[in-house]
């Protein structure tokens, strides 16, 4: 266990600042270039004789394709190909197999099923003449009925959405009930929880809307294919969470084996999980290029992006509680029709199409439980990733945490008071969960006293039954999480068979700096610090000297890929074991040198002392220079180490946040006042890093509660795909932030260190949903569904009279 | 499509570039002038990745005519640092951790290099408002706002007395 700040003596606090390792809130390495402009993302790639590809879209969300002409978009000058289905076909790439052991048509093959989904691409010599050409390219459909509420996806008469699955019973995830049906996934113990609720004092049910919302990073997807003819190389510049993935893919798609296919992600404007699928756009980009032999890139524009890669959520539940007179839970019951659009694309481990949503027991105590998930297909984009946060862990979250608030309300207990009563305590860590994992560690009634006592929380109670009865509103909302992340032990999880490891090679110098290239990818995370603080402090070299390098698959080690806040848990633990294996070879180089036996030695950050003889030691940067010309008889040269660490077990950081709300009852605008949030995610790597992703989590959070859906009109149109519509708030919008935290450090991993991105998204969106609800409790509100725009709010208000009131 | 030739000045220099009057002024900077520092997020002027400074005023350069810069000065990212010095603005986001992926981060600082001319003293409520053109999906913003702080602070201290 790598020492924390809060152990640390004074003397290796010091050296570990001076170093920059663990537990320092260094500046970050990756700045100076973003400060200045010289970034390098896919958009900035230029290479010579490079083409654009725009795509034609369906305007319509179902219908069939009769017929496409592509005569007049060929007779543009510049226009070099128009390539559909049609042309895929011989080359079996027109379907491409999704995440999810399903097949989604890469260019609509006789129909389209969702609107805006790609239907011919047009390859041009800039991105004028392409987007000129999409509009000559002129296609017949013929109209069919739209599927768009996904609770009748599975009525009898509902239109069939795809038809190269007739006749198929059996999907990737056992039986299909329905043509519209994907999958139905069960955990837990179905007959014990019904005799829980059966003979329970008390039961709540509600259903529970999670809208479909989209992850939205900044920078869009795209890619620059480019393939070499004369060496039969392919290399591919690609917006990927996932590169060693793609390129597996991309060789079992293309046939060219998978040495001679190269997948670089170079600098990436976000991701928050839009990045970690294949989509059509890179497909045809590739086969364009190999075609026509030259570069081709591929951007969307901003209202692609929201209209058909990736939308997360869309999750519609039904949960219950049973609990005793005291507000103990006995038993949760859930049911979850998903909607998974036209393509099952969602982004899940192989085993697990919903995710790990069966971590919604939460932070509480809860004996016998079941839950069930039915994904279903209707007329919209494919998708369902992870929207930062760990697969369907945010669905998990708000469920439990909403359940457990209408648990409250109903037996008139305080809703801090009813999670105190229902935690599982630090004394039972390692817990197994009712639906099967085991939490690694935490302490739950610490965190949330914490809390409560730093915003006067009787005090806040105190000021609410006063204006209550001046009939202002104002909300007070409380949630206390347990993310599941890091993805994950390779018993568990796999993507297409790959299991979820991940990796670092880090090499030594000659003169005692460092290299490491990672199997992971940041998208601002700041891994190029983050991770040269970690070997910083296990080798005693200052992070300023270690270069971290990732996402060119060429050089870095294979590893899955950066969401899930998988990062830190599993590709920091590779970091920490490989630089460990680096100091046990650095330790008998120093025996060989100080003429000592290996366990004479003793190790001070940076250097192998010989135990009791003050001034005989060797520092990392000599032991560097003799790895390569003095070394002990028979040891092979060179300082490095290659590490692919399969972690024994997820991490579960969790939180406690509380956030006050007051709202105006005659527009229904919600103020927020205060949010306090506190994070565990064990040990703490680079303080300013992590609070920065709270930040940025907390407002993400805030966006999904307070205003994001992607909405839909009977006829499939997506009616908020840009940035007019689709809610991305502003400096102006986004509430101050307070954060705190405690330290309950991860006993599996090697420095202790659990992830902490997603879960500031994860625990806020309920806590915000909790606020706007408890300022309706007294009026017998229970839930309100999201998000909770003004105008949403105002319904409740006004359905209620309260904006009449006097 | 007929092109026309256009001359402005480039972070302090003089530049020509050959364009169709349909061309948008940040796929010139990027493409034609090889500026990269500046971004495109949305190309419907929300989000402000692309914006760069024109004759004095921040301006969304994915809703700009190339030929409207004609004659004009345009400052990009790129022209921010002087003779190897970070602008006050660059140190303040690096110093106050005001980005995360970096792509918001160029068109953020140019947008608060003009901001803070305007108003050399802001409050926290007047920086939010200032800089509500340019979205962050990464920080919160609630870094950028200490980031401008950081610079007016150090751009005051700079002023002659």
């Amino acid at each position: 266990m790598t020492a924390t700040a809060e152990t640390m003596n004074d003397e290796l606090q010091t050296q570990t600042e001076k170093l920059g390792g663990v537990g320092c809130s260094r500046k970050r390495k990756e700045d100076p270039r973003f400060i200045q402009g010289k970034g390098n993302y896919v958009d900035d790639i230029k290479l010579p004789g490079m083409l654009f590809g725009d795509f034609v879209r369906s305007p319509f969300a179902h219908a069939r394709v009769k017929s496409i002409n592509k005569d007049k978009a060929l007779a543009l000058p510049g226009v070099r190909a128009v390539i559909t289905a049609e042309d895929l076909k011989p080359l079996n790439l027109h379907w491409m197999p999704t995440l999810a052991g399903d097949v989604q048509a890469v260019l609509a093959d006789e129909k389209v099923a969702f609107q805006h989904q790609e239907v011919a691409m047009v390859i041009a010599d800039d991105r004028y003449i392409a987007a000129d050409a999409t509009e000559l390219v002129e296609v017949e459909y013929e109209e069919l009925p739209p599927l768009v509420d996904p609770l009748k996806a599975m009525d009898a008469d509902a239109p069939v959405i795809r038809d190269d699955l007739a006749g198929k019973t059996e999907g990737a995830h056992g039986k299909r009930l329905h043509a519209n049906h994907i999958f139905t996934w069960e955990v837990g113990d179905k007959d014990g929880t019904d005799r829980a609720f059966e003979g329970a004092p008390v039961t709540v049910k509600e259903f529970l809307k999670y809208p479909r919302v989209h992850p939205c990073p900044l920078e869009t997807c795209g890619c620059v294919a480019s393939f070499d003819k004369v060496r039969g190389d392919l290399t591919v510049y690609m917006t990927s969470q996932a590169p060693h993935v793609v390129r597996t893919v991309v060789s079992m798609l293309s046939g060219l084996p998978e040495s001679k296919v190269r997948i670089v992600s170079p600098d990436i404007g976000g991701g928050f999980g839009n990045k970690v699928g294949v989509y059509p756009g890179y497909v045809v980009a590739i086969v364009a290029s190999i075609v026509l032999g030259r570069p081709v890139k591929w951007i969307e524009d901003r209202i692609e992006n929201l209209s058909t890669t990736a939308f997360a959520r869309d999750y519609h539940m039904t949960g219950e509680l049973a609990a005793d007179k005291n507000g103990k839970i006995t038993a949760l019951r859930v049911n979850v029709i998903a909607d998974h659009g036209a393509f099952d694309a969602c982004a899940d481990p192989t085993k697990f199409p919903a995710g790990l949503f069966s971590i919604c027991t939460g932070s509480y105590d809860i004996p016998t439980a079941y839950a069930r998930v039915d994904g279903v297909y209707t007329n919209k984009a494919p998708g369902g990733v992870a929207y930062r946060c760990s697969f369907r862990v945010t669905e998990a979250v708000y469920l439990v945490e909403r359940m457990i608030d209408v648990l409250a309300q109903k037996l008139g207990i305080d809703k801090a008071e009813i999670r105190l009563r229902n935690f599982i305590q630090p004394a039972q860590f390692p817990y197994p969960s009712a639906l099967g994992w085991e939490y690694d560690s935490g302490n739950y009634p610490a965190a949330l006293k914490k809390v409560m006592e730093a915003v006067d929380y009787e005090g806040l109670r105190r000021e609410q039954a006063e204006k209550r009865q001046r009939g202002e509103l104002m909300g007070i909302g409380i949630c206390t999480f347990t993310e599941i992340v890091g993805a994950g032990p390779k018993k568990n999880c796999d993507i297409l068979g790959v299991g979820m490891f991940d990796s670092c090679e880090i090499r030594v110098h000659p003169t005692g700096s460092a290299i490491a290239r990672m199997g992971t990818i940041s998208q601002g995370q700041g891994h190029q610090t983050t991770y040269a603080q970690i070997i910083a402090s296990e080798l005693g070299i200052a992070s300023e000297e270690v270069q971290v390098e990732e996402g060119d698959t060429s050089t870095a080690p294979y590893g899955l890929g950066t969401y899930g806040s998988r990062s830190t848990p599993v590709g920091g633990a590779a970091t920490a074991q490989a630089a460990r294996k680096i100091r046990e070879k650095a330790r008998k180089i120093a025996a060989h040198l100080l003429e000592v036996s290996e366990d004479d030695l003793d190790w001070e950050l940076g250097k192998f002392k010989v135990k009791g003889v003050p001034g005989q030691e060797k520092t990392m940067k000599e032991i560097a220079w003799a790895a390569y010309n003095d070394l002990p008889e028979g040891m092979e040269p060179g300082l490095e180490a290659v590490e692919y660490y399969d972690p024994p077990n997820f991490t579960y950081p969790f939180g406690a946040y509380l956030c006050v709300v007051d709202i105006d009852r005659h527009t229904g605008e919600t103020h927020v006042r205060r949010f306090y949030a506190l994070d565990d995610c064990g040990t703490r790597i680079n303080p300013m890093i992590i609070e920065g992703q709270i930040h940025g989590g907390l407002t993400e959070g805030f966006a999904v509660a307070m205003g994001q859906e992607l909405v839909f009109d009977e006829g499939g149109n997506i009616l908020g795909n840009s940035l007019l519509d689709y809610f991305v708030p502003t400096a102006v919008e986004a509430p101050h932030w307070e954060t705190d935290y405690t330290v309950t450090p991860s006993p599996h991993h090697p420095i202790g260190a659990k992830g902490v991105a997603e879960s500031p998204h994860v625990g806020s969106i309920p806590c915000f949903t909790n606020a706007v609800v408890d300022a309706f409790a007294h009026k017998g509100v229970t839930h309100m569904q999201m998000p909770h725009t003004a105008f949403n709010v105002w319904k409740t208000i006004h359905r209620l009279g309260l904006d009449t009131q006097d | 499509m007929a092109k026309q030739q256009i001359s402005f000045t480039l972070n302090g220099e003089a530049v020509d570039a050959l364009v169709e009057p349909r061309h948008l002024l940040i796929h010139v900077l990027r493409e034609a002038l090889g500026q990269t520092g500046s971004h495109i997020g949305c190309e419907t002027s929300h989000c402000g990745a692309c914006t760069v400074d024109l004759n004095g005023r921040s301006v969304k350069s994915c809703t700009v005519l190339a030929v409207q810069a004609d004659g004009g000065e345009v400052l990009t990212v790129e022209g921010l640092a002087k003779n190897g010095e970070l602008h006050p603005v660059q140190e303040g986001f690096m110093q106050e951790h005001g980005l995360q992926c970096g792509f918001c981060t160029p068109g953020m600082m140019v947008r608060a290099y003009r901001f803070l001319q305007d108003n050399p003293d802001p409050t926290e409520a007047q920086i939010r408002a200032g800089m509500s053109g340019n979205l962050c999906r990464c920080t919160g913003y609630q870094n950028i706002v200490k980031a401008v702080m950081y610079a007016a602070k150090k751009l005051r201290e700079q002023q002659p007395a």
